[in-house]
């Protein structure tokens, strides 16, 4: 069979909408990652195991288990306790929880990367622990973690399709509602692919850009 | 839970099991050609490996998924459902593979190939008997992190109706409505698989170490 | 032609003039020490030979046969991997930082190429190694790997290893400068060993002025990619004609 381009174009806008949800879910999503995941790993190196005992815990579970049963949990089971997020919002909270973790772990290398000596010279300064944190540790942490961070962008908008299962107006969904009147699968599908295809390749294209030009800061 | 609801669980769980077994072997064995091939001398090997890994890394594990069950019986081709789950997870996963492979031969030191030059070895000879017994002991964590990856990558091909663990437990919800058990075992469950092929990876990994 | 020629020989690194127009020979057993300060050339010299490094231009020659070249009519072309390997294959190299395979014991790591490169069969090469073991006072370790031995040891073996290819020209760079100094005297105790016993031709780069006195019996100075002096030992080390030579040498000793 051949592919109809009148019905390729008569759809496309549609799917243009969903690919515009997956992005808007893709960017509130990584910056929810970008937090909380900063958050994570400050908790896990906490001296107080009952802060980084669970926390560590719950980071390696949510890391290690599938972020669609994830999803199916936010958007299911919350309802039942009196918390019904609408799809996107279950959506996004999944995918930023689920990046966190993976986030949480680039803070972590970036964090101890700074050598010892800085550590003992805030010490040998007297400047009070936030202080330390916030001017002298994490503005070196944070820059060197930068790459890494920016790969996990492009992996975060790679699972966006899943949200397909929450019913989520992404393209997928939008491919189905149009497959559900015209019963021809193959254009929709097909279309809904390549959209996800070509902004993959493009943020993987921008972030090999990021990558290199940190990596020559990073030898500077 | 019933048994019947047990059995359908177990049932799911093996087949999860040899979804992650499948995808993977089939990834390792697209990621050793591809890795190599990147690393290759020959501009038009570099080249074919570049694409196939910009390729299959940005095409996600649903979308491959959806369209081989989807959009090609339109072109003639029926694939059956777990075929075309394990086809969708190791061409993926094959990329992502194929990187840790190249990755780990350039990370040999330049000194090991030099060696091998002033013995003499041909250049194939000093990949096969210097550089790659050394690379693959160095790719052996990255493949563990792998497995894990994609035992969590099957439970997206459930949207494409294998009845695996997510599948399954899906049905088990849709009948009886306990939103928050199911869910919760089916993540209780997988936390559990990846801690068994993580206990794995560490034994092959101590088993390989030298010295 | 000698039996090592290099003739109008030419690198750089992007504008870095490392070796510009060197000629030299080396005859057939001589044992040759190259010196001169740091980043004068010496060890792309030697890399050159082993085929690690690619000259720009000019011609090298091994016994007659162009390394990087070969003869089609009367013309000279790039050689192909086979001419290059074939003539390689009468020269081998130790380097500095020892290369040894971590993944293979001493005893494959000796054994490896004979078997695998020249075809010898595998106890042939293995009581080979033996024998090449024992001479670097090393028979005990055959079956530890290598991060299991000293720097030194490791040293011996890849000595014992490039020796196990039966070479016609050895090339040394620097063999001893990643060890502590006691160390590296039992390193070049069986250097001076081989010299004795055998007819190979050695390429050495060394700091180790006394150990080039006793085994070679000439030195070449390297200054900017060029020889500045070239004498028998005796005569570059006691009484150096050229300034930078004598400023050279006082600098090398005086670190010692
Ligand atoms: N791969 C390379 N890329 C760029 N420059 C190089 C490379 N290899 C060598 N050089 C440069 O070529 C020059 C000569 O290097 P070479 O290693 O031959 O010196 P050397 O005489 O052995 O010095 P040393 O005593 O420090 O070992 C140096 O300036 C060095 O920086
Ligand atoms: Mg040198």
């Amino acid at each position: 069979m051949n592919f109809d381009w009148n019905y390729a174009l008569d759809i496309l806008p549609l799917l243009l909408d969903g690919l515009l949800t997956a992005l808007i879910a893709t960017v509130v999503g990584y910056v929810a990652a970008l937090v909380l995941g900063l958050v994570f790993a400050l908790a896990r190196r906490s001296s107080k195991r009952w802060i980084c005992l669970p926390v560590g815990f719950f980071v390696e579970f949510i890391r290690g288990t599938p972020l669609l049963i994830q999803l199916f949990f936010l958007f299911f089971v919350l309802p039942q306790l009196g918390l019904a997020l609408s799809p996107l919002a279950a959506g996004i909270v999944g995918l930023g929880l689920h990046y966190a973790t993976y986030t949480s772990e680039v803070y972590r290398a970036g964090i101890e990367g700074v050598p010892p000596g800085q550590w003992d010279a805030a010490v040998a300064l007297h400047l009070p622990r936030r202080r330390v944190w916030t001017s002298v540790i994490l503005p070196q942490a944070v820059p060197r973690s930068i790459p890494a961070l920016t790969n996990y962008s492009i992996a975060l908008f790679k699972d966006v399709p899943q949200l397909v299962a929450i019913t989520v107006a992404e393209p997928f969904t939008v491919g189905r509602a149009i497959i559900a009147e015209t019963f021809r699968p193959f254009e929709p599908i097909t279309m809904a692919g390549l959209l996800y295809l070509a902004v993959a390749l493009v943020l993987s294209y921008l972030g090999r850009i990021v990558e290199r030009r940190y990596k020559g800061m990073a030898t500077a | 839970m019933s048994s019947a609801q047990l059995g359908l669980l177990l049932y799911g769980a093996w087949q999860t099991i040899l979804l992650t077994l499948g995808g993977m072997a089939l990834a390792l064995v697209i990621a050793f050609p591809v890795g190599l091939a990147r690393v290759s001398r020959n501009k038009f090997l570099r080249a074919v490996g570049f694409v196939y890994v910009e390729l299959f890394r940005g095409a996600a594990v649903l979308v491959l998924a959806f369209w081989f069950v989807y959009a090609l019986p339109s072109l003639g081709w029926q694939l059956e459902p777990a075929f075309a789950g394990i086809l969708a997870l190791g061409l993926n996963m094959g990329a992502y593979s194929s990187e840790v492979v190249r990755g780990a031969i350039q990370a040999v030191p330049p000194g090991q190939v030099e060696a091998a030059t002033a013995l003499n070895f041909t250049p194939s000879q000093g990949m096969r008997r210097v550089v790659l017994p050394q690379a693959v002991r160095a790719m052996i964590p990255s493949f563990g992190n792998n497995v894990i990856e994609q035992l969590k990558a099957t439970a997206v091909v459930a949207v494409v109706s294998i009845p695996e663990l997510t599948f399954n437990g899906q049905l088990i919800w849709s009948g009886n409505g306990r939103a928050a058990a199911v869910f919760g075992g089916l993540l209780i469950g997988y936390g559990i698989m990846a801690l068994v092929f993580m206990t794995m990876v560490r034994l092959i990994e101590r088993k390989v170490a030298w010295s | 032609m000698s039996f090592i020629d290099f003739h109008q020989v030419s690198k750089r690194f992007g504008d870095n003039v490392v070796l510009d127009d060197l000629s030299f020979g080396v005859a057939n057993g001589e044992r040759v020490t190259l010196i001169g300060p740091s980043g004068s050339g010496k060890t792309t010299i030697l890399r050159m030979l082993m085929t690690l490094t690619k000259p720009d231009s000019g011609t090298i020659a091994i016994d007659d046969e162009y390394l990087w070249h070969e003869r089609r009519g009367d013309e000279l072309v790039p050689a192909g991997e086979a001419h290059t390997r074939k003539v390689r294959s009468r020269v081998t190299m130790v380097f500095q930082q020892f290369n040894l395979f971590p993944n293979m014991k001493v005893l494959r790591n000796i054994t490896e190429a004979p078997v695998h490169v020249l075809g010898t069969p595998k106890d042939e090469a293995e009581a080979r190694a033996r024998d090449l073991l024992e001479m670097v006072g090393l028979q005990s370790k055959a079956d530890f790997y290598p991060s299991q031995l000293s720097g030194g040891q490791q040293q011996r073996v890849a000595i014992a290893r490039a020796l196990a290819v039966e070479p016609d020209i050895l090339l040394l760079d620097e063999v001893t400068s990643a060890l502590d100094p006691e160390i590296a005297a039992e390193v070049l105790d069986v250097l001076r060993d081989v010299a004795k016993t055998s007819d190979v031709t050695m390429l050495l780069v060394t700091h180790a002025m006394r150990f080039a006195r006793d085994v070679s019996n000439r030195v070449l100075m390297f200054n900017e990619g060029k020889i500045i002096e070239d004498a028998p030992p005796e005569q570059m080390f006691n009484e150096p004609q050229h300034e930078r030579t004598r400023g050279f040498l006082r600098s090398v000793l005086e670190e010692v």
